[in-house]
């Protein structure tokens, strides 16, 4: 007798999805997807409470669909996209973990999503207790003094902390020219350098993907502000002189920036501020598990060390005597607020849901994490190059050299593995690895699905040798092939508009 | 660990496959000197009973059993469960920025018609993806105008919210630029446009002001924008309640529009995640900060969506990108393309009309009470500043004891004006909520009168 279930079984199997229009293209005149209470006080004319130059009439062309033609639109629309709770998304950097559901019930509790930000400070306890708490966790995870949860994101938290750099220097006599920036750093290092009004110096690694030392000591001039660097990098390495770094800096005026997007290596096991880092950011959506939502929101906060605090962007929160908690706005050399009100709180309530899940815990998450980095290394290094050989931390950096001898790149192979259930790993960065498939597994991938990764890799290295043009034109199982994304640029179509 | 898929049998296997024996010895590339060698003290493990205790606690601290008038930037307005419901889907709530279009196509295509919805809603020709809100939009605006003129100078409206010009003026600092401020009308309540007038030089790139504005008043925008590029300057105009739109007329002749998104479908939330947008000129779109979605085909020609135009963006560009941002807040920005697709056309000029009927009749009852007057003459839409004969701050006092959150007091941010209140009233607000407001104020007015008249002859006396 068979045993269907006992069968060997891959990833993926294709199925009907479901051709779904614009709203736009579905709209009638008349339908409506929501009603609202009868207004229980007398009505006004719009032209005539307003005037004629100050209103308008209907929004010309805006859509009209019923409940039901919103909720297929919307579920038909979600079925063409890959999720992490479809499977594993070993997108690298951009730590892909579950996301808890229990995070977002929270967050939408009466009495936390329904707060006003300006209601009075006493109504507000309980969401400020929440903002304390969470400062008090990073604080601890990272070593730091002190934490701003303002930061929308990783980059303006970057903003933030070379503000505060520059503020603080300016506060000593001068801000100095330069940053310096890894060739290995994310582009948000350089461009938010650039934000702050610093000219960006690029230094370069060394043969292990790590900083050249002697290129730092001799770029850090007394024109340098700072030192962007990210730890454990780009490649997925620990930064091992990281304390040397930031001696060599400190002893030219200068400081140390730690890019935290991977804190997922070191949460529970190594903390910046021991380390000799000045001020740094983390990426909540990433290392606290605040779900991407296809591109944010996120939340950046910023951890500083006692010298840089009276730099804190506006306004700080403080525990009064008796336990109250309050906003000071009143700090004289503050950077200044960053944006209207107190941060993405809802993203902070569930990073404070995820870090109150696990507790000291947390600690176990960083070793899964590394160590499915290491298996993924391991089970794969002899078939893609491995540029650095040194083991590595939650990420795993190979290139494409060898499948391109058979004319097949980085993107070519992540997009073969599409067909087989996954979502592509991160292509083409850093940019110090030419070719770069680069690799985050996270905690949160079973050893079934990290094998089944595993297969599909040795697979897809299998068919670069021997049928790459089935690995060049994929995908072959998505709604749409690969797009002409050069025709898109040049003329653009970014709106509909009715004459489509 | 529940959100952990491994036994300790399987990280053994996977341990000696590395021919390693402890979890520890994957970290032996980490100098001791830098280890943690204790466990963190934080609080945890939770389950998720706890987590959930843990919060509905907190809630229980906050202002949910009162009744707000507050607005200024955050607006409560109807929402409906079915844009929540599709919201988290897994498929939305838990993939990735659309970079692989091919297995992105859902986030795209929503994008497509969020930008879309905006465009339609501003009245102007593009709008990106999303920004973090509107006070970061605003300041986005500002620094692409300068991008775009290649002047240094920028002229703010008094009258522009608080915060939205406190996160200007730190952007600006930052580039060396200057920030100049104009008053507003006494009378109106709008930006003085004499004085912006006579503010405006050849060094200005932009003149940033928003409508309706910080005090309710809508601006005057085909003036100001006429006045500005007399001066060869670029036109940002901020706006923080969106759904004004549903009535007013959008601000077609401003260069670009900075505008916060959240009463259309976001909870207030204590200020955030919301989304902020910027639209403007097709002939700007280069100089943008922000994603785009962009349509195109494939080989064989079906219709598609990718994010397009990056080469100004900093994965690409590096130092000379066109700003920083890289995560937006795309679920944001979702949610509001499906609130609006449920709300429609129709729904949007109905819960406008709404907004324009309650916040009138709320004005109306407060204006019987003796000394209480609108402050200003211009045009409002849902906000409006009304002047009291007394102390906002006091008056509020009272309020809060019949749990009512009464209008915002002025006084923090405009010292003059500590007798006014800047009063929002919505859909959410029924004739009743109005009405108690109104007798609570009369209340609390009466019994600071006889405090201030029992006063007298204590003072008197000494």
């Amino acid at each position: 007798m068979s045993q269907p279930h006992a069968q060997p079984m891959s990833k993926a199997t294709r199925h009907v999805s479901i051709n779904e229009r614009l709203l736009f293209e579905q709209s009638a005149p008349g339908k409506r997807g929501m009603e609202l209470p009868p207004c229980d006080v007398p009505a006004v004319d719009a032209v005539e409470a307003l005037g004629v130059e100050f209103s308008r009439g209907p929004v010309e062309h805006f859509p009209e669909v019923s409940e039901i033609e919103v909720v297929r639109h919307f579920t038909r629309l979600s079925t063409w996209n890959y999720a992490i709770d479809l499977g594993m998304y070993p997108l690298g950097s951009c730590t892909m973990k579950y996301n808890p559901r229990v995070n977002e019930f929270v967050a939408r509790l009466e009495g936390l999503a329904t707060e006003h930000p300006l209601q009075p400070v006493e109504l507000s306890q309980g969401c400020l207790r929440i903002l304390r708490t969470l400062e008090e966790v990073l604080e601890e995870v990272t070593g730091m003094d002190a934490v701003t949860l303002q930061p929308c994101a990783g980059a303006q938290g970057e903003y933030a902390g070379i503000a505060m750099i520059r503020a603080y220097l300016a506060d000593r006599g001068n801000p100095r020219k330069k940053v310096l920036v890894p060739d290995s750093a994310h582009g948000t290092n350089p461009a938010t350098a650039v934000t702050a009004g610093y000219e960006v110096v690029n230094i370069r690694s060394d043969a292990s993907g790590r900083i050249d030392m002697a290129h730092l000591a001799e770029y850090a001039t007394e024109d340098v502000a700072a030192l962007m660097v990210t730890n454990p990098n780009t490649v997925g390495i620990f930064e091992q002189d990281i304390a040397r770094a930031a001696e060599i800096l400190h002893a030219r005026g200068a400081l140390l920036y730690m890019d935290g997007a991977n804190m997922n290596a070191l949460a529970g096991v190594a903390r910046p501020g021991d380390f000799g880092v000045d001020v740094m950011h983390m990426n909540l959506h990433k290392t606290f598990s605040t779900p991407h939502g296809g591109g944010g929101p996120g939340a950046g906060p910023v951890a500083v060390k006692k010298h840089l605090e009276p730099f804190l962007p506006l306004p700080v929160l403080v525990e009064k005597a008796g336990g109250a908690l309050g906003w000071d706005a009143h700090r004289p050399k503050s950077i200044g607020r960053l944006r209207a009100f107190s941060g993405n709180f809802g993203v902070l309530v569930r990073a404070l849901a995820y870090a109150l899940a696990y507790g000291p815990g947390m600690v176990e998450a960083t070793r899964d994490a590394v160590l499915n980095a290491n298996y993924l290394r391991k089970k794969l290094e002899d078939v893609y190059e491995l540029p650095f050989r040194q083991p590595c931390m939650h990420e795993v950096v190979f290139s494409d050299a060898r499948q391109k001898k058979h004319g097949v790149n980085t993107m070519d192979i992540a997009k073969r593995l599409i067909d087989y259930g996954f979502h592509p790993y991160t292509t083409a960065f850093p940019l110090i690895v030419p070719g770069a498939l680069m690799i985050e597994p996270t905690e949160s991938e079973s050893r079934q699905e990290l094998d089944l990764f595993v297969e599909a890799m040795r697979s897809i290295a299998a068919e670069a040798a021997e049928t790459p043009e089935l690995v060049k034109s994929a995908p072959h199982s998505t709604r749409v092939g690969r797009l002409d994304e050069v025709g898109a640029a040049r003329k653009p179509v970014l709106r509909w508009t009715p004459g489509e | 660990m529940r959100y952990l898929p491994k036994s300790d049998a399987e990280r053994r296997a996977l341990l000696a496959e590395l021919g390693l024996s402890s979890m520890d010895q994957l970290f032996d590339s980490i100098p001791a000197a830098c280890r943690l060698e204790r466990p963190l003290e934080v609080p945890g493990p939770f389950s998720e009973k706890e987590i959930i205790d843990y919060f509905r606690a907190r809630a229980g601290e906050n202002a949910a059993d009162h009744t707000s008038f507050l607005g200024a930037g955050v607006y409560n307005h109807l929402r409906s469960v079915t844009a929540d419901a599709l919201l988290q889907r897994g498929e939305f709530l838990t993939s990735y920025t659309p970079y692989q279009a091919e297995i992105s196509q859902g986030t795209l295509q929503a994008i497509f018609e969020f930008q879309t919805l905006m465009c339609q809603l501003t009245g102007q020709e593009v709008a990106n993806a999303s920004m973090y809100d509107g006070s970061t939009a605003t300041a986005e605006a500002a620094l692409m105008a300068v991008r775009i003129s290649g002047r240094q100078r920028l002229v703010v409206s008094r009258a522009l919210h608080p915060e939205y010009r406190q996160v200007v003026d730190t952007y600006a600092a930052h580039l060396g630029l200057v920030v100049a401020e104009v008053p507003f009308d006494a009378r109106t309540g709008q930006t003085d446009l004499a004085a912006l007038g006579s503010s405006l030089d050849a060094a200005t790139a932009a003149v940033v002001l928003q409508s309706p504005n910080f005090l309710g008043a809508l601006e005057n925008v085909p003036q100001a924008a006429e006045l500005t590029h007399a001066s060869g300057a670029l036109l940002v105009t901020a706006i923080a309640e969106a759904v004004s739109l549903g009535s007013v007329r959008p601000p077609a002749e401003a260069d670009i529009v900075a505008m916060e998104t959240q009463s259309l479908g976001l909870a207030p939330s204590f200020g955030g995640p919301f989304a902020g947008v910027i639209a403007t000129r097709e002939r700007y779109v280069r100089h943008m900060p922000g994603r785009l979605a962009g349509q195109t085909t494939d080989a064989q020609g079906r219709r598609g969506f990718v994010l397009t135009l990056a080469t100004r963006e900093q994965h690409i560009r590096r130092e000379k990108a066109t700003s920083n941002i890289c995560t937006n807040q795309a679920l944001c920005a979702l949610a509001v393309t499906m609130h609006l697709a449920l709300l429609g056309k129709e729904g949007l000029r109905e819960m406008a009309a709404q907004n324009l009927a309650k916040a009138r009749y709320a004005l109306a009852e407060l204006e019987k009470l003796p000394g209480v007057r609108r402050a200003f003459t211009a045009p409002f839409f849902n906000e409006v500043t009304v002047e009291f004969p007394a102390s906002v701050r006091m008056i509020n006092q009272h309020l809060l004891r019949e749990k009512i959150i009464g209008p915002l007091p002025l006084g923090p941010y405009f010292p003059e004006q500590t007798k006014r209140g800047l009063l929002c009233v919505t859909e959410t607000h029924s004739r009743g909520d109005v009405d108690r407001l109104v007798t609570a104020t009369a209340r609390a007015l009466e019994a600071m009168g006889r405090g201030a008249r029992a006063a007298v002859p204590a003072e008197a006396e000494r």
